[in-house]
Protein backbone atom coordinates (compact mmCIF):
# COMPACT_ATOMS: atom_id res chain seq x y z
CA UNK A 1 0.00 0.00 0.00
CA UNK A 2 1.18 3.56 -0.80
CA UNK A 3 -0.43 6.31 0.66
CA UNK A 4 0.10 8.52 -2.66
CA UNK A 5 -1.53 5.76 -4.71
CA UNK A 6 -4.41 5.33 -2.00
CA UNK A 7 -5.02 9.16 -1.55
CA UNK A 8 -5.18 9.44 -5.77
CA UNK A 9 -7.63 6.65 -5.44
CA UNK A 10 -10.14 8.17 -2.76
CA UNK A 11 -10.26 11.65 -5.20
CA UNK A 12 -10.84 9.22 -8.23
CA UNK A 13 -13.68 8.04 -6.21
CA UNK A 14 -14.87 11.07 -5.12
CA UNK A 15 -14.51 12.32 -8.68
CA UNK A 16 -16.72 9.63 -9.97
CA UNK A 17 -19.35 10.13 -7.72
CA UNK A 18 -19.33 14.11 -8.43
CA UNK A 19 -20.04 13.62 -11.76
CA UNK A 20 -23.27 11.63 -10.74
CA UNK A 21 -24.95 14.24 -8.96
CA UNK A 22 -28.29 12.35 -8.82
CA UNK A 23 -26.93 9.69 -6.97
CA UNK A 24 -25.44 12.45 -4.34
CA UNK A 25 -28.54 13.67 -4.09
CA UNK A 26 -30.48 10.45 -3.25
CA UNK A 27 -27.51 9.33 -0.88
CA UNK A 28 -28.47 12.32 0.75
CA UNK A 29 -31.97 13.21 0.71
CA UNK A 30 -33.57 9.80 0.61
CA UNK A 31 -32.63 8.97 4.62
CA UNK A 32 -34.28 12.62 5.18
CA UNK A 33 -37.44 11.45 3.38
CA UNK A 34 -37.52 8.36 5.32
CA UNK A 35 -36.92 9.93 8.39
CA UNK A 36 -39.95 12.30 7.73
CA UNK A 37 -41.74 9.47 7.28
CA UNK A 38 -41.39 8.28 10.14
CA UNK A 39 -41.82 11.47 11.72
CA UNK A 40 -45.33 11.53 10.88
CA UNK A 41 -45.99 7.69 11.48
CA UNK A 42 -45.00 8.43 14.97
CA UNK A 43 -46.73 11.87 15.25
CA UNK A 44 -47.13 12.20 19.15
CA UNK A 45 -45.45 9.25 20.10
CA UNK A 46 -41.70 11.05 21.10
CA UNK A 47 -40.41 8.12 22.16
CA UNK A 48 -41.27 5.41 20.07
CA UNK A 49 -40.07 8.15 17.20
CA UNK A 50 -36.72 8.23 18.85
CA UNK A 51 -36.03 4.64 19.63
CA UNK A 52 -36.65 3.85 15.93
CA UNK A 53 -35.22 7.04 14.46
CA UNK A 54 -32.39 6.95 16.31
CA UNK A 55 -31.39 2.46 14.91
CA UNK A 56 -32.52 3.85 11.35
CA UNK A 57 -29.87 6.94 11.62
CA UNK A 58 -27.58 3.49 11.90
CA UNK A 59 -29.38 1.94 9.39
CA UNK A 60 -29.60 4.02 6.68
CA UNK A 61 -26.19 4.42 5.85
CA UNK A 62 -25.56 1.14 5.89
CA UNK A 63 -27.92 -0.08 3.17
CA UNK A 64 -27.03 2.46 0.80
CA UNK A 65 -23.29 2.20 1.09
CA UNK A 66 -23.30 -1.37 0.82
CA UNK A 67 -25.52 -1.12 -2.36
CA UNK A 68 -23.53 1.93 -3.85
CA UNK A 69 -19.94 0.10 -2.84
CA UNK A 70 -21.04 -3.29 -4.66
CA UNK A 71 -22.22 -2.35 -7.66
CA UNK A 72 -19.08 0.54 -7.86
CA UNK A 73 -16.49 -2.66 -7.08
CA UNK A 74 -18.82 -5.06 -9.82
CA UNK A 75 -18.41 -1.85 -12.37
CA UNK A 76 -14.40 -2.22 -11.79
CA UNK A 77 -14.15 -5.95 -12.86
CA UNK A 78 -16.79 -5.94 -15.81
CA UNK A 79 -15.19 -2.60 -17.05
CA UNK A 80 -12.18 -3.84 -17.27
CA UNK A 81 -10.22 -0.84 -15.19
CA UNK A 82 -9.67 -3.46 -12.68
CA UNK A 83 -7.56 -5.85 -14.67
CA UNK A 84 -5.84 -2.52 -15.74
CA UNK A 85 -5.36 -1.27 -12.64
CA UNK A 86 -3.70 -4.70 -11.88
CA UNK A 87 -1.01 -4.18 -14.20
CA UNK A 88 0.11 -0.93 -12.45
CA UNK A 89 1.70 -0.53 -9.04
CA UNK A 90 -1.96 -0.26 -7.53
CA UNK A 91 -1.90 -2.66 -4.17
CA UNK A 92 -5.02 -4.22 -3.51
CA UNK A 93 -5.35 -2.78 -0.52
CA UNK A 94 -4.70 0.97 -1.96
CA UNK A 95 -8.05 -0.43 -3.46
CA UNK A 96 -10.34 -1.32 -0.74
CA UNK A 97 -9.56 1.35 1.75
CA UNK A 98 -9.73 3.71 -0.88
CA UNK A 99 -13.39 2.58 -1.66
CA UNK A 100 -13.60 2.15 2.27
CA UNK A 101 -12.30 5.95 3.16
CA UNK A 102 -13.65 7.69 -0.10
CA UNK A 103 -17.76 6.09 0.68
CA UNK A 104 -17.07 6.73 4.59
CA UNK A 105 -16.55 10.23 3.49
CA UNK A 106 -19.72 10.52 2.08
CA UNK A 107 -21.40 8.34 4.48
CA UNK A 108 -20.02 11.08 7.12
CA UNK A 109 -21.70 14.09 4.89
CA UNK A 110 -25.01 11.79 4.82
CA UNK A 111 -24.76 11.16 8.45
CA UNK A 112 -24.77 14.72 9.90
CA UNK A 113 -27.23 16.04 7.51
CA UNK A 114 -29.62 13.09 8.47
CA UNK A 115 -28.70 13.30 12.37
CA UNK A 116 -28.59 17.36 12.08
CA UNK A 117 -32.66 17.22 10.46
CA UNK A 118 -33.69 14.36 13.26
CA UNK A 119 -31.95 16.64 16.22
CA UNK A 120 -32.89 20.34 14.99
CA UNK A 121 -36.28 19.48 13.01
CA UNK A 122 -37.78 16.48 14.62
CA UNK A 123 -36.70 16.78 18.05
CA UNK A 124 -35.06 13.88 18.41
CA UNK A 125 -34.09 13.14 21.94
CA UNK A 126 -31.04 11.20 23.17
CA UNK A 127 -29.19 11.10 26.36
CA UNK A 128 -25.99 10.96 24.25
CA UNK A 129 -23.99 12.76 22.07
CA UNK A 130 -25.06 13.83 18.55
CA UNK A 131 -21.52 13.30 17.58
CA UNK A 132 -21.52 9.43 19.33
CA UNK A 133 -24.32 9.00 16.72
CA UNK A 134 -22.90 10.18 13.95
CA UNK A 135 -19.54 8.14 14.30
CA UNK A 136 -22.01 5.14 14.74
CA UNK A 137 -23.48 5.66 11.40
CA UNK A 138 -20.44 6.48 9.97
CA UNK A 139 -19.32 2.90 11.10
CA UNK A 140 -22.00 1.21 10.02
CA UNK A 141 -21.48 2.67 6.34
CA UNK A 142 -18.28 1.28 6.16
CA UNK A 143 -19.25 -1.90 7.20
CA UNK A 144 -21.64 -1.53 4.77
CA UNK A 145 -18.40 -0.85 2.27
CA UNK A 146 -16.61 -3.63 3.09
CA UNK A 147 -19.71 -6.34 2.92
CA UNK A 148 -20.32 -4.93 -0.60
CA UNK A 149 -16.58 -5.03 -1.71
CA UNK A 150 -16.84 -8.74 -0.13
CA UNK A 151 -20.24 -9.61 -1.76
CA UNK A 152 -19.48 -7.77 -5.40
CA UNK A 153 -16.83 -10.62 -5.73
CA UNK A 154 -20.32 -13.35 -6.20
CA UNK A 155 -21.95 -11.20 -8.54
CA UNK A 156 -20.93 -11.21 -12.58
CA UNK A 157 -24.06 -8.75 -13.06
CA UNK A 158 -25.72 -5.85 -12.01
CA UNK A 159 -28.72 -7.51 -11.08
CA UNK A 160 -26.68 -10.40 -8.84
CA UNK A 161 -25.96 -7.65 -6.96
CA UNK A 162 -28.65 -5.90 -6.17
CA UNK A 163 -29.80 -9.24 -5.04
CA UNK A 164 -27.09 -9.40 -2.40
CA UNK A 165 -28.68 -6.28 -0.21
CA UNK A 166 -31.49 -8.50 0.78
CA UNK A 167 -29.62 -11.67 1.48
CA UNK A 168 -27.39 -9.69 3.28
CA UNK A 169 -29.20 -6.28 5.30
CA UNK A 170 -32.72 -7.66 6.14
CA UNK A 171 -31.70 -10.76 8.07
CA UNK A 172 -29.25 -7.61 10.27
CA UNK A 173 -32.28 -5.36 10.38
CA UNK A 174 -34.81 -8.25 11.08
CA UNK A 175 -32.55 -9.81 13.58
CA UNK A 176 -30.90 -6.65 15.31
CA UNK A 177 -32.95 -6.23 18.52
CA UNK A 178 -35.54 -3.45 16.43
CA UNK A 179 -38.48 -5.68 16.39
CA UNK A 180 -38.17 -7.80 19.24
CA UNK A 181 -35.54 -7.65 21.64
CA UNK A 182 -32.89 -9.68 21.18
CA UNK A 183 -32.45 -11.26 24.80
CA UNK A 184 -36.62 -12.56 24.12
CA UNK A 185 -36.27 -14.51 20.71
CA UNK A 186 -35.57 -18.08 20.86
CA UNK A 187 -31.70 -19.11 21.69
CA UNK A 188 -30.66 -20.21 17.88
CA UNK A 189 -31.90 -16.69 16.70
CA UNK A 190 -30.26 -15.15 19.63
CA UNK A 191 -26.67 -16.83 18.30
CA UNK A 192 -27.53 -15.33 14.93
CA UNK A 193 -28.10 -12.25 15.76
CA UNK A 194 -24.73 -12.60 18.08
CA UNK A 195 -22.69 -13.08 14.99
CA UNK A 196 -24.10 -10.58 12.99
CA UNK A 197 -22.34 -7.24 12.88
CA UNK A 198 -25.66 -5.05 12.41
CA UNK A 199 -26.72 -6.27 16.37
CA UNK A 200 -23.57 -4.54 17.82
CA UNK A 201 -24.11 -1.34 15.99
CA UNK A 202 -27.44 -0.88 16.79
CA UNK A 203 -27.23 -1.62 20.74
CA UNK A 204 -24.16 0.81 20.65
CA UNK A 205 -26.83 3.30 19.24
CA UNK A 206 -29.36 2.13 22.01
CA UNK A 207 -26.71 2.86 24.59
CA UNK A 208 -26.34 6.49 23.82
CA UNK A 209 -30.24 7.11 23.81
CA UNK A 210 -29.90 5.41 27.09
CA UNK A 211 -26.84 6.66 28.75
CA UNK A 212 -25.38 10.94 28.85
CA UNK A 213 -21.53 9.15 29.02
CA UNK A 214 -19.98 7.03 26.62
CA UNK A 215 -20.65 3.34 27.93
CA UNK A 216 -18.48 0.48 28.10
CA UNK A 217 -20.79 -1.58 26.29
CA UNK A 218 -20.75 1.14 23.63
CA UNK A 219 -17.05 1.01 23.04
CA UNK A 220 -17.21 -2.44 22.95
CA UNK A 221 -19.79 -2.80 20.48
CA UNK A 222 -18.16 -0.21 18.50
CA UNK A 223 -15.12 -2.16 18.80
CA UNK A 224 -16.96 -5.50 17.65
CA UNK A 225 -18.24 -3.27 14.14
CA UNK A 226 -14.56 -2.22 13.41
CA UNK A 227 -13.61 -5.66 14.00
CA UNK A 228 -16.11 -6.93 11.35
CA UNK A 229 -15.18 -4.32 8.91
CA UNK A 230 -11.34 -5.34 8.72
CA UNK A 231 -12.46 -8.71 8.75
CA UNK A 232 -14.59 -8.16 5.89
CA UNK A 233 -11.82 -5.96 4.25
CA UNK A 234 -9.11 -8.76 4.63
CA UNK A 235 -11.79 -11.22 2.73
CA UNK A 236 -12.81 -9.27 0.48
CA UNK A 237 -8.85 -8.63 -0.17
CA UNK A 238 -8.95 -11.99 -1.02
CA UNK A 239 -10.95 -12.14 -3.92
CA UNK A 240 -9.33 -9.91 -5.47
CA UNK A 241 -6.87 -11.93 -7.93
CA UNK A 242 -4.28 -10.18 -9.98
CA UNK A 243 -4.63 -13.50 -12.34
CA UNK A 244 -7.54 -14.38 -13.32
CA UNK A 245 -8.69 -17.06 -15.65
CA UNK B 1 19.19 -7.92 -30.93
CA UNK B 2 18.41 -8.44 -27.12
CA UNK B 3 15.17 -9.88 -25.98
CA UNK B 4 12.67 -7.20 -24.39
CA UNK B 5 9.83 -10.33 -23.86
CA UNK B 6 10.02 -14.32 -24.08
CA UNK B 7 7.50 -16.63 -23.87
CA UNK B 8 8.68 -20.51 -23.20
CA UNK B 9 5.82 -23.77 -23.52
CA UNK B 10 3.30 -21.53 -22.72
CA UNK B 11 -0.21 -23.19 -21.83
CA UNK B 12 -3.41 -21.60 -21.12
CA UNK B 13 -6.64 -22.61 -19.85
CA UNK B 14 -9.61 -20.84 -20.11
CA UNK B 15 -12.89 -22.39 -18.99
CA UNK B 16 -12.01 -26.14 -19.64
CA UNK B 17 -10.90 -25.03 -23.17
CA UNK B 18 -6.91 -25.27 -24.12
CA UNK B 19 -6.34 -21.74 -25.38
CA UNK B 20 -2.56 -22.03 -25.95
CA UNK B 21 -0.95 -24.88 -26.54
CA UNK B 22 2.97 -24.49 -25.76
CA UNK B 23 3.57 -21.59 -26.99
CA UNK B 24 7.14 -20.17 -27.73
CA UNK B 25 7.95 -16.65 -28.96
CA UNK B 26 10.73 -14.10 -28.63
CA UNK B 27 10.04 -10.47 -28.94
CA UNK B 28 13.25 -8.22 -29.44
CA UNK B 29 13.67 -4.67 -27.34
CA UNK B 30 12.54 -1.27 -29.05
CA UNK B 31 10.59 -3.25 -31.74
CA UNK B 32 6.60 -3.07 -32.89
CA UNK B 33 5.86 -6.83 -33.38
CA UNK B 34 2.15 -7.58 -34.65
CA UNK B 35 0.42 -9.88 -33.63
CA UNK B 36 -2.02 -11.33 -35.25
CA UNK B 37 -4.89 -13.85 -36.10
CA UNK B 38 -8.68 -14.43 -36.65
CA UNK B 39 -10.79 -13.73 -33.20
CA UNK B 40 -10.31 -17.13 -30.68
CA UNK B 41 -7.09 -17.72 -32.04
CA UNK B 42 -5.23 -16.97 -29.00
CA UNK B 43 -3.95 -13.19 -29.23
CA UNK B 44 -5.69 -11.33 -25.91
CA UNK B 45 -5.16 -14.68 -23.46
CA UNK B 46 -0.92 -14.10 -25.31
CA UNK B 47 -1.29 -10.43 -24.21
CA UNK B 48 -2.98 -10.90 -21.01
CA UNK B 49 -0.25 -13.87 -20.02
CA UNK B 50 2.62 -10.61 -20.84
CA UNK B 51 1.10 -8.47 -18.65
CA UNK B 52 0.67 -10.98 -15.73
CA UNK B 53 -3.50 -10.60 -14.99
CA UNK B 54 -3.32 -14.41 -16.59
CA UNK B 55 -3.28 -17.65 -14.89
CA UNK B 56 -0.80 -19.98 -16.45
CA UNK B 57 -1.19 -23.78 -16.48
CA UNK B 58 2.34 -24.30 -17.20
CA UNK B 59 5.13 -22.75 -19.19
CA UNK B 60 7.01 -19.28 -18.60
CA UNK B 61 6.93 -16.00 -19.65
CA UNK B 62 9.60 -13.35 -18.92
CA UNK B 63 9.43 -9.18 -19.79
CA UNK B 64 12.72 -7.61 -19.28
CA UNK B 65 14.24 -10.20 -17.46
CA UNK B 66 11.78 -10.50 -14.67
CA UNK B 67 8.73 -13.10 -14.53
CA UNK B 68 5.90 -11.47 -16.18
CA UNK B 69 3.51 -9.78 -13.35
CA UNK B 70 6.05 -9.26 -10.95
CA UNK B 71 6.15 -5.96 -9.22
CA UNK B 72 8.81 -4.20 -10.19
CA UNK B 73 7.16 -4.56 -14.45
CA UNK B 74 4.23 -2.88 -12.97
CA UNK B 75 6.15 0.57 -13.67
CA UNK B 76 7.12 -0.68 -16.61
CA UNK B 77 4.15 -1.84 -18.77
CA UNK B 78 1.30 -0.34 -19.89
CA UNK B 79 -1.51 -2.34 -21.08
CA UNK B 80 -4.57 -1.26 -23.45
CA UNK B 81 -7.52 -3.78 -23.44
CA UNK B 82 -9.32 -4.55 -26.12
CA UNK B 83 -12.88 -2.93 -24.70
CA UNK B 84 -11.50 0.66 -23.39
CA UNK B 85 -11.15 0.60 -19.60
CA UNK B 86 -11.22 3.71 -18.58
CA UNK B 87 -13.92 5.30 -16.07
CA UNK B 88 -17.14 6.57 -18.08
CA UNK B 89 -18.21 8.86 -14.84
CA UNK B 90 -14.58 10.99 -15.16
CA UNK B 91 -13.90 13.58 -17.62
CA UNK B 92 -10.64 12.75 -20.01
CA UNK B 93 -8.48 14.66 -18.32
CA UNK B 94 -9.18 13.20 -13.94
CA UNK B 95 -8.55 9.67 -15.91
CA UNK B 96 -5.42 10.52 -17.74
CA UNK B 97 -4.32 11.63 -14.52
CA UNK B 98 -5.58 9.49 -12.23
CA UNK B 99 -3.78 7.22 -14.14
CA UNK B 100 -0.38 9.23 -14.25
CA UNK B 101 -0.65 9.56 -10.55
CA UNK B 102 -0.36 5.85 -9.94
CA UNK B 103 3.48 6.08 -11.54
CA UNK B 104 3.80 8.87 -9.27
CA UNK B 105 3.39 11.54 -12.64
CA UNK B 106 1.86 14.67 -12.62
CA UNK B 107 -0.72 16.64 -14.28
CA UNK B 108 1.78 17.32 -17.17
CA UNK B 109 2.46 14.48 -18.24
CA UNK B 110 -1.18 13.60 -18.05
CA UNK B 111 -1.74 16.41 -20.64
CA UNK B 112 1.15 15.29 -22.98
CA UNK B 113 -0.43 11.88 -23.23
CA UNK B 114 -3.28 13.64 -24.32
CA UNK B 115 -1.82 15.51 -26.53
CA UNK B 116 -0.26 12.49 -27.99
CA UNK B 117 -3.72 10.41 -28.85
CA UNK B 118 -5.40 13.97 -30.21
CA UNK B 119 -7.84 14.30 -27.39
CA UNK B 120 -6.89 17.58 -25.61
CA UNK B 121 -9.89 19.58 -27.39
CA UNK B 122 -11.94 16.89 -25.50
CA UNK B 123 -9.96 16.86 -22.10
CA UNK B 124 -12.96 18.73 -20.42
CA UNK B 125 -15.59 15.65 -21.56
CA UNK B 126 -17.17 13.02 -19.62
CA UNK B 127 -15.52 9.55 -21.27
CA UNK B 128 -18.99 8.46 -20.93
CA UNK B 129 -20.27 11.11 -23.40
CA UNK B 130 -17.35 9.95 -26.19
CA UNK B 131 -17.38 8.65 -29.15
CA UNK B 132 -16.21 5.12 -29.47
CA UNK B 133 -13.39 5.92 -31.33
CA UNK B 134 -12.46 8.77 -28.66
CA UNK B 135 -13.03 6.46 -26.02
CA UNK B 136 -10.37 3.91 -27.14
CA UNK B 137 -7.95 7.11 -27.27
CA UNK B 138 -8.87 7.95 -24.03
CA UNK B 139 -7.92 4.30 -22.88
CA UNK B 140 -4.79 4.15 -24.98
CA UNK B 141 -3.56 7.61 -23.28
CA UNK B 142 -3.57 6.20 -19.74
CA UNK B 143 -1.92 3.13 -21.37
CA UNK B 144 1.05 5.79 -22.70
CA UNK B 145 0.86 8.07 -19.61
CA UNK B 146 3.37 5.89 -17.66
CA UNK B 147 6.09 6.07 -20.45
CA UNK B 148 6.33 2.22 -20.22
CA UNK B 149 9.31 0.29 -21.37
CA UNK B 150 6.69 -2.29 -22.90
CA UNK B 151 3.36 -1.32 -24.39
CA UNK B 152 1.05 -4.17 -24.80
CA UNK B 153 -1.63 -2.65 -27.19
CA UNK B 154 -4.95 -4.91 -27.66
CA UNK B 155 -6.33 -3.85 -31.07
CA UNK B 156 -5.87 0.05 -30.50
CA UNK B 157 -6.91 1.33 -33.98
CA UNK B 158 -10.42 0.26 -34.16
CA UNK B 159 -12.91 2.25 -35.03
CA UNK B 160 -10.55 5.32 -35.78
CA UNK B 161 -10.83 7.32 -39.00
CA UNK B 162 -7.44 6.49 -41.40
CA UNK B 163 -5.81 9.86 -40.46
CA UNK B 164 -5.99 9.79 -36.95
CA UNK B 165 -4.63 6.02 -37.22
CA UNK B 166 -1.85 6.90 -39.52
CA UNK B 167 -1.24 9.21 -36.56
CA UNK B 168 -0.98 6.81 -33.88
CA UNK B 169 1.21 4.41 -35.81
CA UNK B 170 3.55 7.19 -35.89
CA UNK B 171 3.30 7.91 -32.34
CA UNK B 172 3.96 3.82 -31.94
CA UNK B 173 6.40 4.51 -34.22
CA UNK B 174 8.16 7.29 -32.24
CA UNK B 175 7.51 5.53 -29.27
CA UNK B 176 9.69 2.36 -30.38
CA UNK B 177 12.49 4.82 -31.63
CA UNK B 178 12.58 5.52 -27.92
CA UNK B 179 13.29 1.98 -27.03
CA UNK B 180 10.15 1.21 -26.07
CA UNK B 181 9.10 -2.50 -27.13
CA UNK B 182 5.78 -2.77 -28.72
CA UNK B 183 3.16 -5.81 -28.96
CA UNK B 184 0.27 -4.91 -30.57
CA UNK B 185 -2.93 -7.10 -32.23
CA UNK B 186 -4.71 -6.11 -35.13
CA UNK B 187 -7.33 -7.54 -37.36
CA UNK B 188 -6.23 -4.78 -40.64
CA UNK B 189 -3.67 -5.93 -42.59
CA UNK B 190 -2.58 -2.94 -43.66
CA UNK B 191 -1.27 -2.29 -40.37
CA UNK B 192 0.83 -5.37 -39.87
CA UNK B 193 2.48 -4.07 -42.67
CA UNK B 194 3.94 -1.26 -40.73
CA UNK B 195 5.36 -3.79 -38.20
CA UNK B 196 9.04 -5.05 -37.73
CA UNK B 197 7.81 -8.55 -36.99
CA UNK B 198 4.79 -10.20 -37.14
CA UNK B 199 3.81 -13.39 -35.36
CA UNK B 200 0.58 -15.32 -36.95
CA UNK B 201 -0.92 -17.31 -34.89
CA UNK B 202 -4.20 -19.24 -35.29
CA UNK B 203 -5.93 -21.84 -32.71
CA UNK B 204 -3.01 -20.95 -30.07
CA UNK B 205 -0.26 -21.97 -32.01
CA UNK B 206 2.61 -19.89 -33.39
CA UNK B 207 2.20 -20.42 -37.24
CA UNK B 208 4.74 -17.37 -38.66
CA UNK B 209 7.30 -15.11 -36.79
CA UNK B 210 9.16 -13.33 -39.44
CA UNK B 211 8.89 -9.83 -40.77
CA UNK B 212 6.05 -8.52 -43.41
CA UNK B 213 8.42 -8.87 -45.66
CA UNK B 214 10.01 -12.45 -45.29
CA UNK B 215 6.29 -13.71 -44.55
CA UNK B 216 5.19 -12.34 -48.18
CA UNK B 217 7.89 -13.91 -49.80
CA UNK B 218 7.76 -17.08 -48.48
CA UNK B 219 4.48 -17.24 -48.94
CA UNK B 220 5.08 -15.81 -52.57
CA UNK B 221 2.81 -12.86 -52.68
CA UNK B 222 2.92 -8.84 -52.11
CA UNK B 223 -0.47 -9.16 -50.18
CA UNK B 224 -0.41 -10.38 -46.47
CA UNK B 225 -4.22 -11.63 -46.09
CA UNK B 226 -3.32 -13.97 -49.13
CA UNK B 227 -0.24 -14.77 -47.65
CA UNK B 228 -1.74 -15.68 -43.88
CA UNK B 229 -3.77 -17.63 -45.97
CA UNK B 230 -0.76 -19.72 -47.76
CA UNK B 231 0.40 -20.51 -44.42
CA UNK B 232 -2.54 -22.02 -43.17
CA UNK B 233 -2.96 -24.17 -46.44
CA UNK B 234 0.66 -25.23 -46.95
CA UNK B 235 0.74 -26.56 -42.82
CA UNK B 236 -2.46 -27.97 -43.37
CA UNK B 237 -0.95 -30.27 -46.05
CA UNK B 238 1.81 -31.05 -44.28
CA UNK B 239 -0.30 -31.95 -40.97
CA UNK B 240 -2.86 -34.28 -43.72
Amino acid sequence: MSPHILASTIGRIVRQLRHDRRTIGLVIVVPLLLLTLLYFMFDGQGPMFDRIALVMLGIFPFIIMFLITSIAMLRERTSGTLERLFTTPVGKLDLLFGYGIAFGLVAAVQATVAAGLAYWLFDLDTAGSLWLVIVIAVANAVLGVALGLLCSAFARTEFQAVQFMPVVAIPQILLCGLFVARDSMAGWLQVISDVLPLSYSVEALTEVGAHADPTGTMWRDLGIVVGAIILALLLGATTLRRRTA
Amino acid sequence: METAIEVTDLVINRGKREVLHGFSCAIPRGSITGLLGPSGSGKTTLMRAVVGVQLVASGRVTVLGEPAGSPPLRRKIGYLTQAPSVYDDLTVRENARYFASLYGLRAADAEAALDGVGLSGAAHQLVGNLSGGQRSRASLACAIVGRPEVLVLDEPTVGQDPVLRDELWARFRGLAADGATILVSSHVMDEANRCDRLLLIRDGHLIGDDTPAAIKATAGTDDLDEAFLRIIRQQEKAAA
